[in-house]
């Protein structure tokens, strides 16, 4: 018998041979009403499916719609996404339309995630980093169906992702090389697209959505609310950190901490005579707070992972620092960008949950599962990479020396966790014990869910200090460091004072005193920006925030 | 409301023996701090705090400003509204910085 070698083609044409059925021929355009249907004629049960849910956008229209697909028909599915944002994500898997899922992030639905977990209702694959999950899609996990969202289509099916791009080009090129289907809502149907960002041959089907896709404001830091224990940390990350490794590429992880720096940059960066020396390549979604920095010829590029609400016009209008397509908005990448972030960064910043003495940290707080998103792919130290710079250099011998003699040198990246030591609430950060090792112990994990391992953190910055845990030799020493800017929590109490009083010696850790901070020079005046309106001022008013930042 | 009062030994106060040293709200006001001249010898504190069961926590700010700073002979009063120990440190070390040498 002569073998088949075609059996994923010929499954993907009995597919669309039974969506021509619905509508008696084939056609990619398909009316809102006919979609329910659509989606029963082309899924099959068991099919691997995902429904495109990115960090920002939401096919929100198509994942109402799969809710009401007949679970006689439809079921058993293994949705693979990137994040579980709305209701719907999870309905699937009360309804009995899907059974397994493995995704990168679940923040909104963190909560009822767990629950749903415990009752045994939905069947965890495995929680990943996005590059991790899309490297998943072109080998081992590559969807038989991609429900996808677009700005807009024409008739070809040729989709324009608009100022929004993120996790699309990637869900499509792996479903449709596959030879998978791809169904896009879009928010309009029109004759000529301003560009095209996925060509139409990859696309089977189109449906014109009632409403416009669900899309969150997640990287709109409101000034006002900046305090100046953040002022003081944002003060000692420039100069203890950024300035003395000559910090040029970076990423900034979402949050008022990293705003804080952005927003003084203009002010006390200034001051200490470090423009065009730092921070002049972001990978970094578009900060409404980066503005005054922008504005004052600080940053060279920034590329995004996805857009940001109400940044479209600002970023149209400065293609020097932003890419910008053919039509003139923005083009975001979430994977490229990721990729850059992982590779072509010399720093990553971000704050975190909880923090153990021995650095490593986790959002995992008991009753929540939210998954990893990409923190994880900056907050580490890339061992594949081997192009050099200043930074990078400097953190390897900071490393290394004092080591194994002939030890191979080699870089290091700067990863960075700067937070107060307590959060709202008066909860400690610092924890002799993160409470991720608890889901392990409640059979929900394999590992404890670390956000960033702690052999991988360069540095700990807190309102009482910077801790350089390269330039530590011992697990004891490292401990002593990170208890040493621990402050008044438990961790920081438990430190061994004497212990802590040598590493401050040796410049393993810096007192704001030892950097040459006044914490009194720690104030509201040193951010650019007061408030959202004042970002508005400084970008010309082509900055335009939503309502829910508009409080003037 | 938990009312807490500390004493701890401290170098002598060598500011201006007028008036009262500061007073009023530092800062943009998530802490109250009013400062006056006491009695010679240790530097002593009350604290008026919403947060119960932070004794301990406020023992040890307390206690390494007194260590750091030349605060012996002068009375705190510090009304919290429920700051975090980092935003309580920040703010006694801002106003000490600019009174007390």
């Amino acid at each position: 018998m002569k073998p088949i070698w075609n059996h994923r083609q010929t499954n993907k044409e009995q597919r669309l041979e039974r969506a021509a059925a619905l509508g008696g021929r084939r056609r990619k355009i398909v009316a809102p009403d006919q979609v329910t249907a659509l989606l029963e004629a082309v899924i099959e049960p068991g099919d691997r499916l995902c429904l495109e849910g990115d960090n920002q956008k939401q096919a929100d229209f198509l994942a109402a719609e799969l809710t009401q697909v007949d679970p006689e028909r439809v079921h058993d599915l293994h949705i693979v996404q990137s994040c579980l944002t709305l209701p719907e994500h999870l309905d699937l898997f009360e309804l009995g339309i899907a059974r397994r899922v493995d995704f990168a992030y679940s923040g909104p639905q963190a909560a009822r995630l767990s629950r749903l977990i415990e009752k045994e209702q939905i069947e965890i694959g495995g929680i990943h980093t996005y590059l991790e999950l899309y490297g998943r899609y072109f080998l081992d996990l590559t969807p038989r169906v991609a429900l996808v969202v677009a700005e807009a289509a024409d008739a070809d099916g040729n989709l324009y992702t608009g100022a929004n791009t993120e996790d699309t080009p990637v869900i499509v090129e792996a479903t449709a090389f596959g030879q998978g289907i791809v169904v896009a809502q879009v928010n309009r149907i029109v004759e000529k697209l301003p560009r095209v960002d996925i060509p139409g041959d990859w696309v089977d089907f189109v449906v014109q959505s009632p409403k416009p896709f669900y899309q969150q404001a997640l990287f709109t830091r409101d000034p006002a609310q900046i305090s100046e224990t953040m002022i003081l940390m944002a003060m000692m990350a420039i100069k203890g950190i950024y300035a003395e490794y000559g910090v040029k590429t970076l990423n900034h992880g979402v949050g008022f901490n990293t705003a804080a720096v952005e927003l003084i940059l203009p002010t006390y960066g200034e001051s200490l005579g470090l423009k065009g020396k730092i921070c002049t390549h972001f990978a970094l979604n578009p900060h409404p707070t980066m503005i005054p920095a922008i504005e004052e010829g600080w940053v060279e590029t920034i590329q995004a992972f996805g857009g940001e609400i109400g940044m479209e016009a600002y970023v149209a209008a400065r293609p020097d620092v932003f890419p910008i397509g053919v039509g003139g908005s923005l083009r975001s990448n979430r994977a490229f960008v990721q990729t850059a972030g992982h590779y072509a960064c010399d720093l990553f910043i971000g704050a975190s949950l909880q923090v153990d003495p021995q650095a490593n940290s986790s959002t995992a707080i008991f009753g929540r599962v939210a998954g990893f998103g990409g923190a994880p792919n900056f907050g580490c130290d890339a061992r594949g990479r081997r192009h050099v710079s200043p930074g990078w250099l400097k953190a390897g011998r900071e490393a290394d020396d004092g080591r194994l003699p002939g030890r191979m040198p080699r870089g290091r990246k700067l990863v960075v966790q700067m937070m107060e030591t307590f959060r709202e609430g008066l909860q400690p950060v610092f924890v002799e014990a993160l409470d991720a090792w608890k889901f392990m112990e409640a059979g929900a994990f394999e590992l404890p869910p670390v956000m960033i391992y702690g052999d991988d953190v360069s540095h700990i910055v807190t309102e009482e200090g910077i801790a350089n845990l390269l330039l530590c030799r011992t697990p004891q020493e490292r401990e002593q460091a990170v208890r040493g800017v621990a402050g008044y929590t438990p961790v920081g109490l438990g430190r061994d004072r004497r212990m802590v009083e040598n590493l401050r010696d040796r410049g393993v850790i810096r007192r704001p005193h030892d950097l040459g901070i006044r914490v009194s020079e720690a104030t509201r005046d040193l951010l650019a920006a007061q408030d959202v309106r004042d970002l508005v001022r400084w970008s010309g008013g082509l900055y335009n925030p939503p309502a829910q930042f508009r409080n003037w | 409301m938990e009312h807490l009062t500390f004493s701890f030994p401290s170098e002598p106060f060598t500011g201006d023996a007028a008036a009262p040293v500061m007073a009023g709200v530092v800062g943009s006001g998530n802490l109250e701090v009013l400062v006056e001249r006491g009695e010679p010898g240790a530097v002593k504190v009350e604290v008026a705090t919403s947060a119960k069961g932070f004794g301990a926590t406020w023992e040890a700010v307390l206690s390494d400003l007194a260590a750091q700073f030349a605060v012996g002979g002068l009375h705190f009063s510090i009304n919290d509204h429920a700051a975090t120990p980092a935003v309580v440190a920040l703010r006694l070390r801002q106003a000490l910085e600019l009174f007390v040498k």
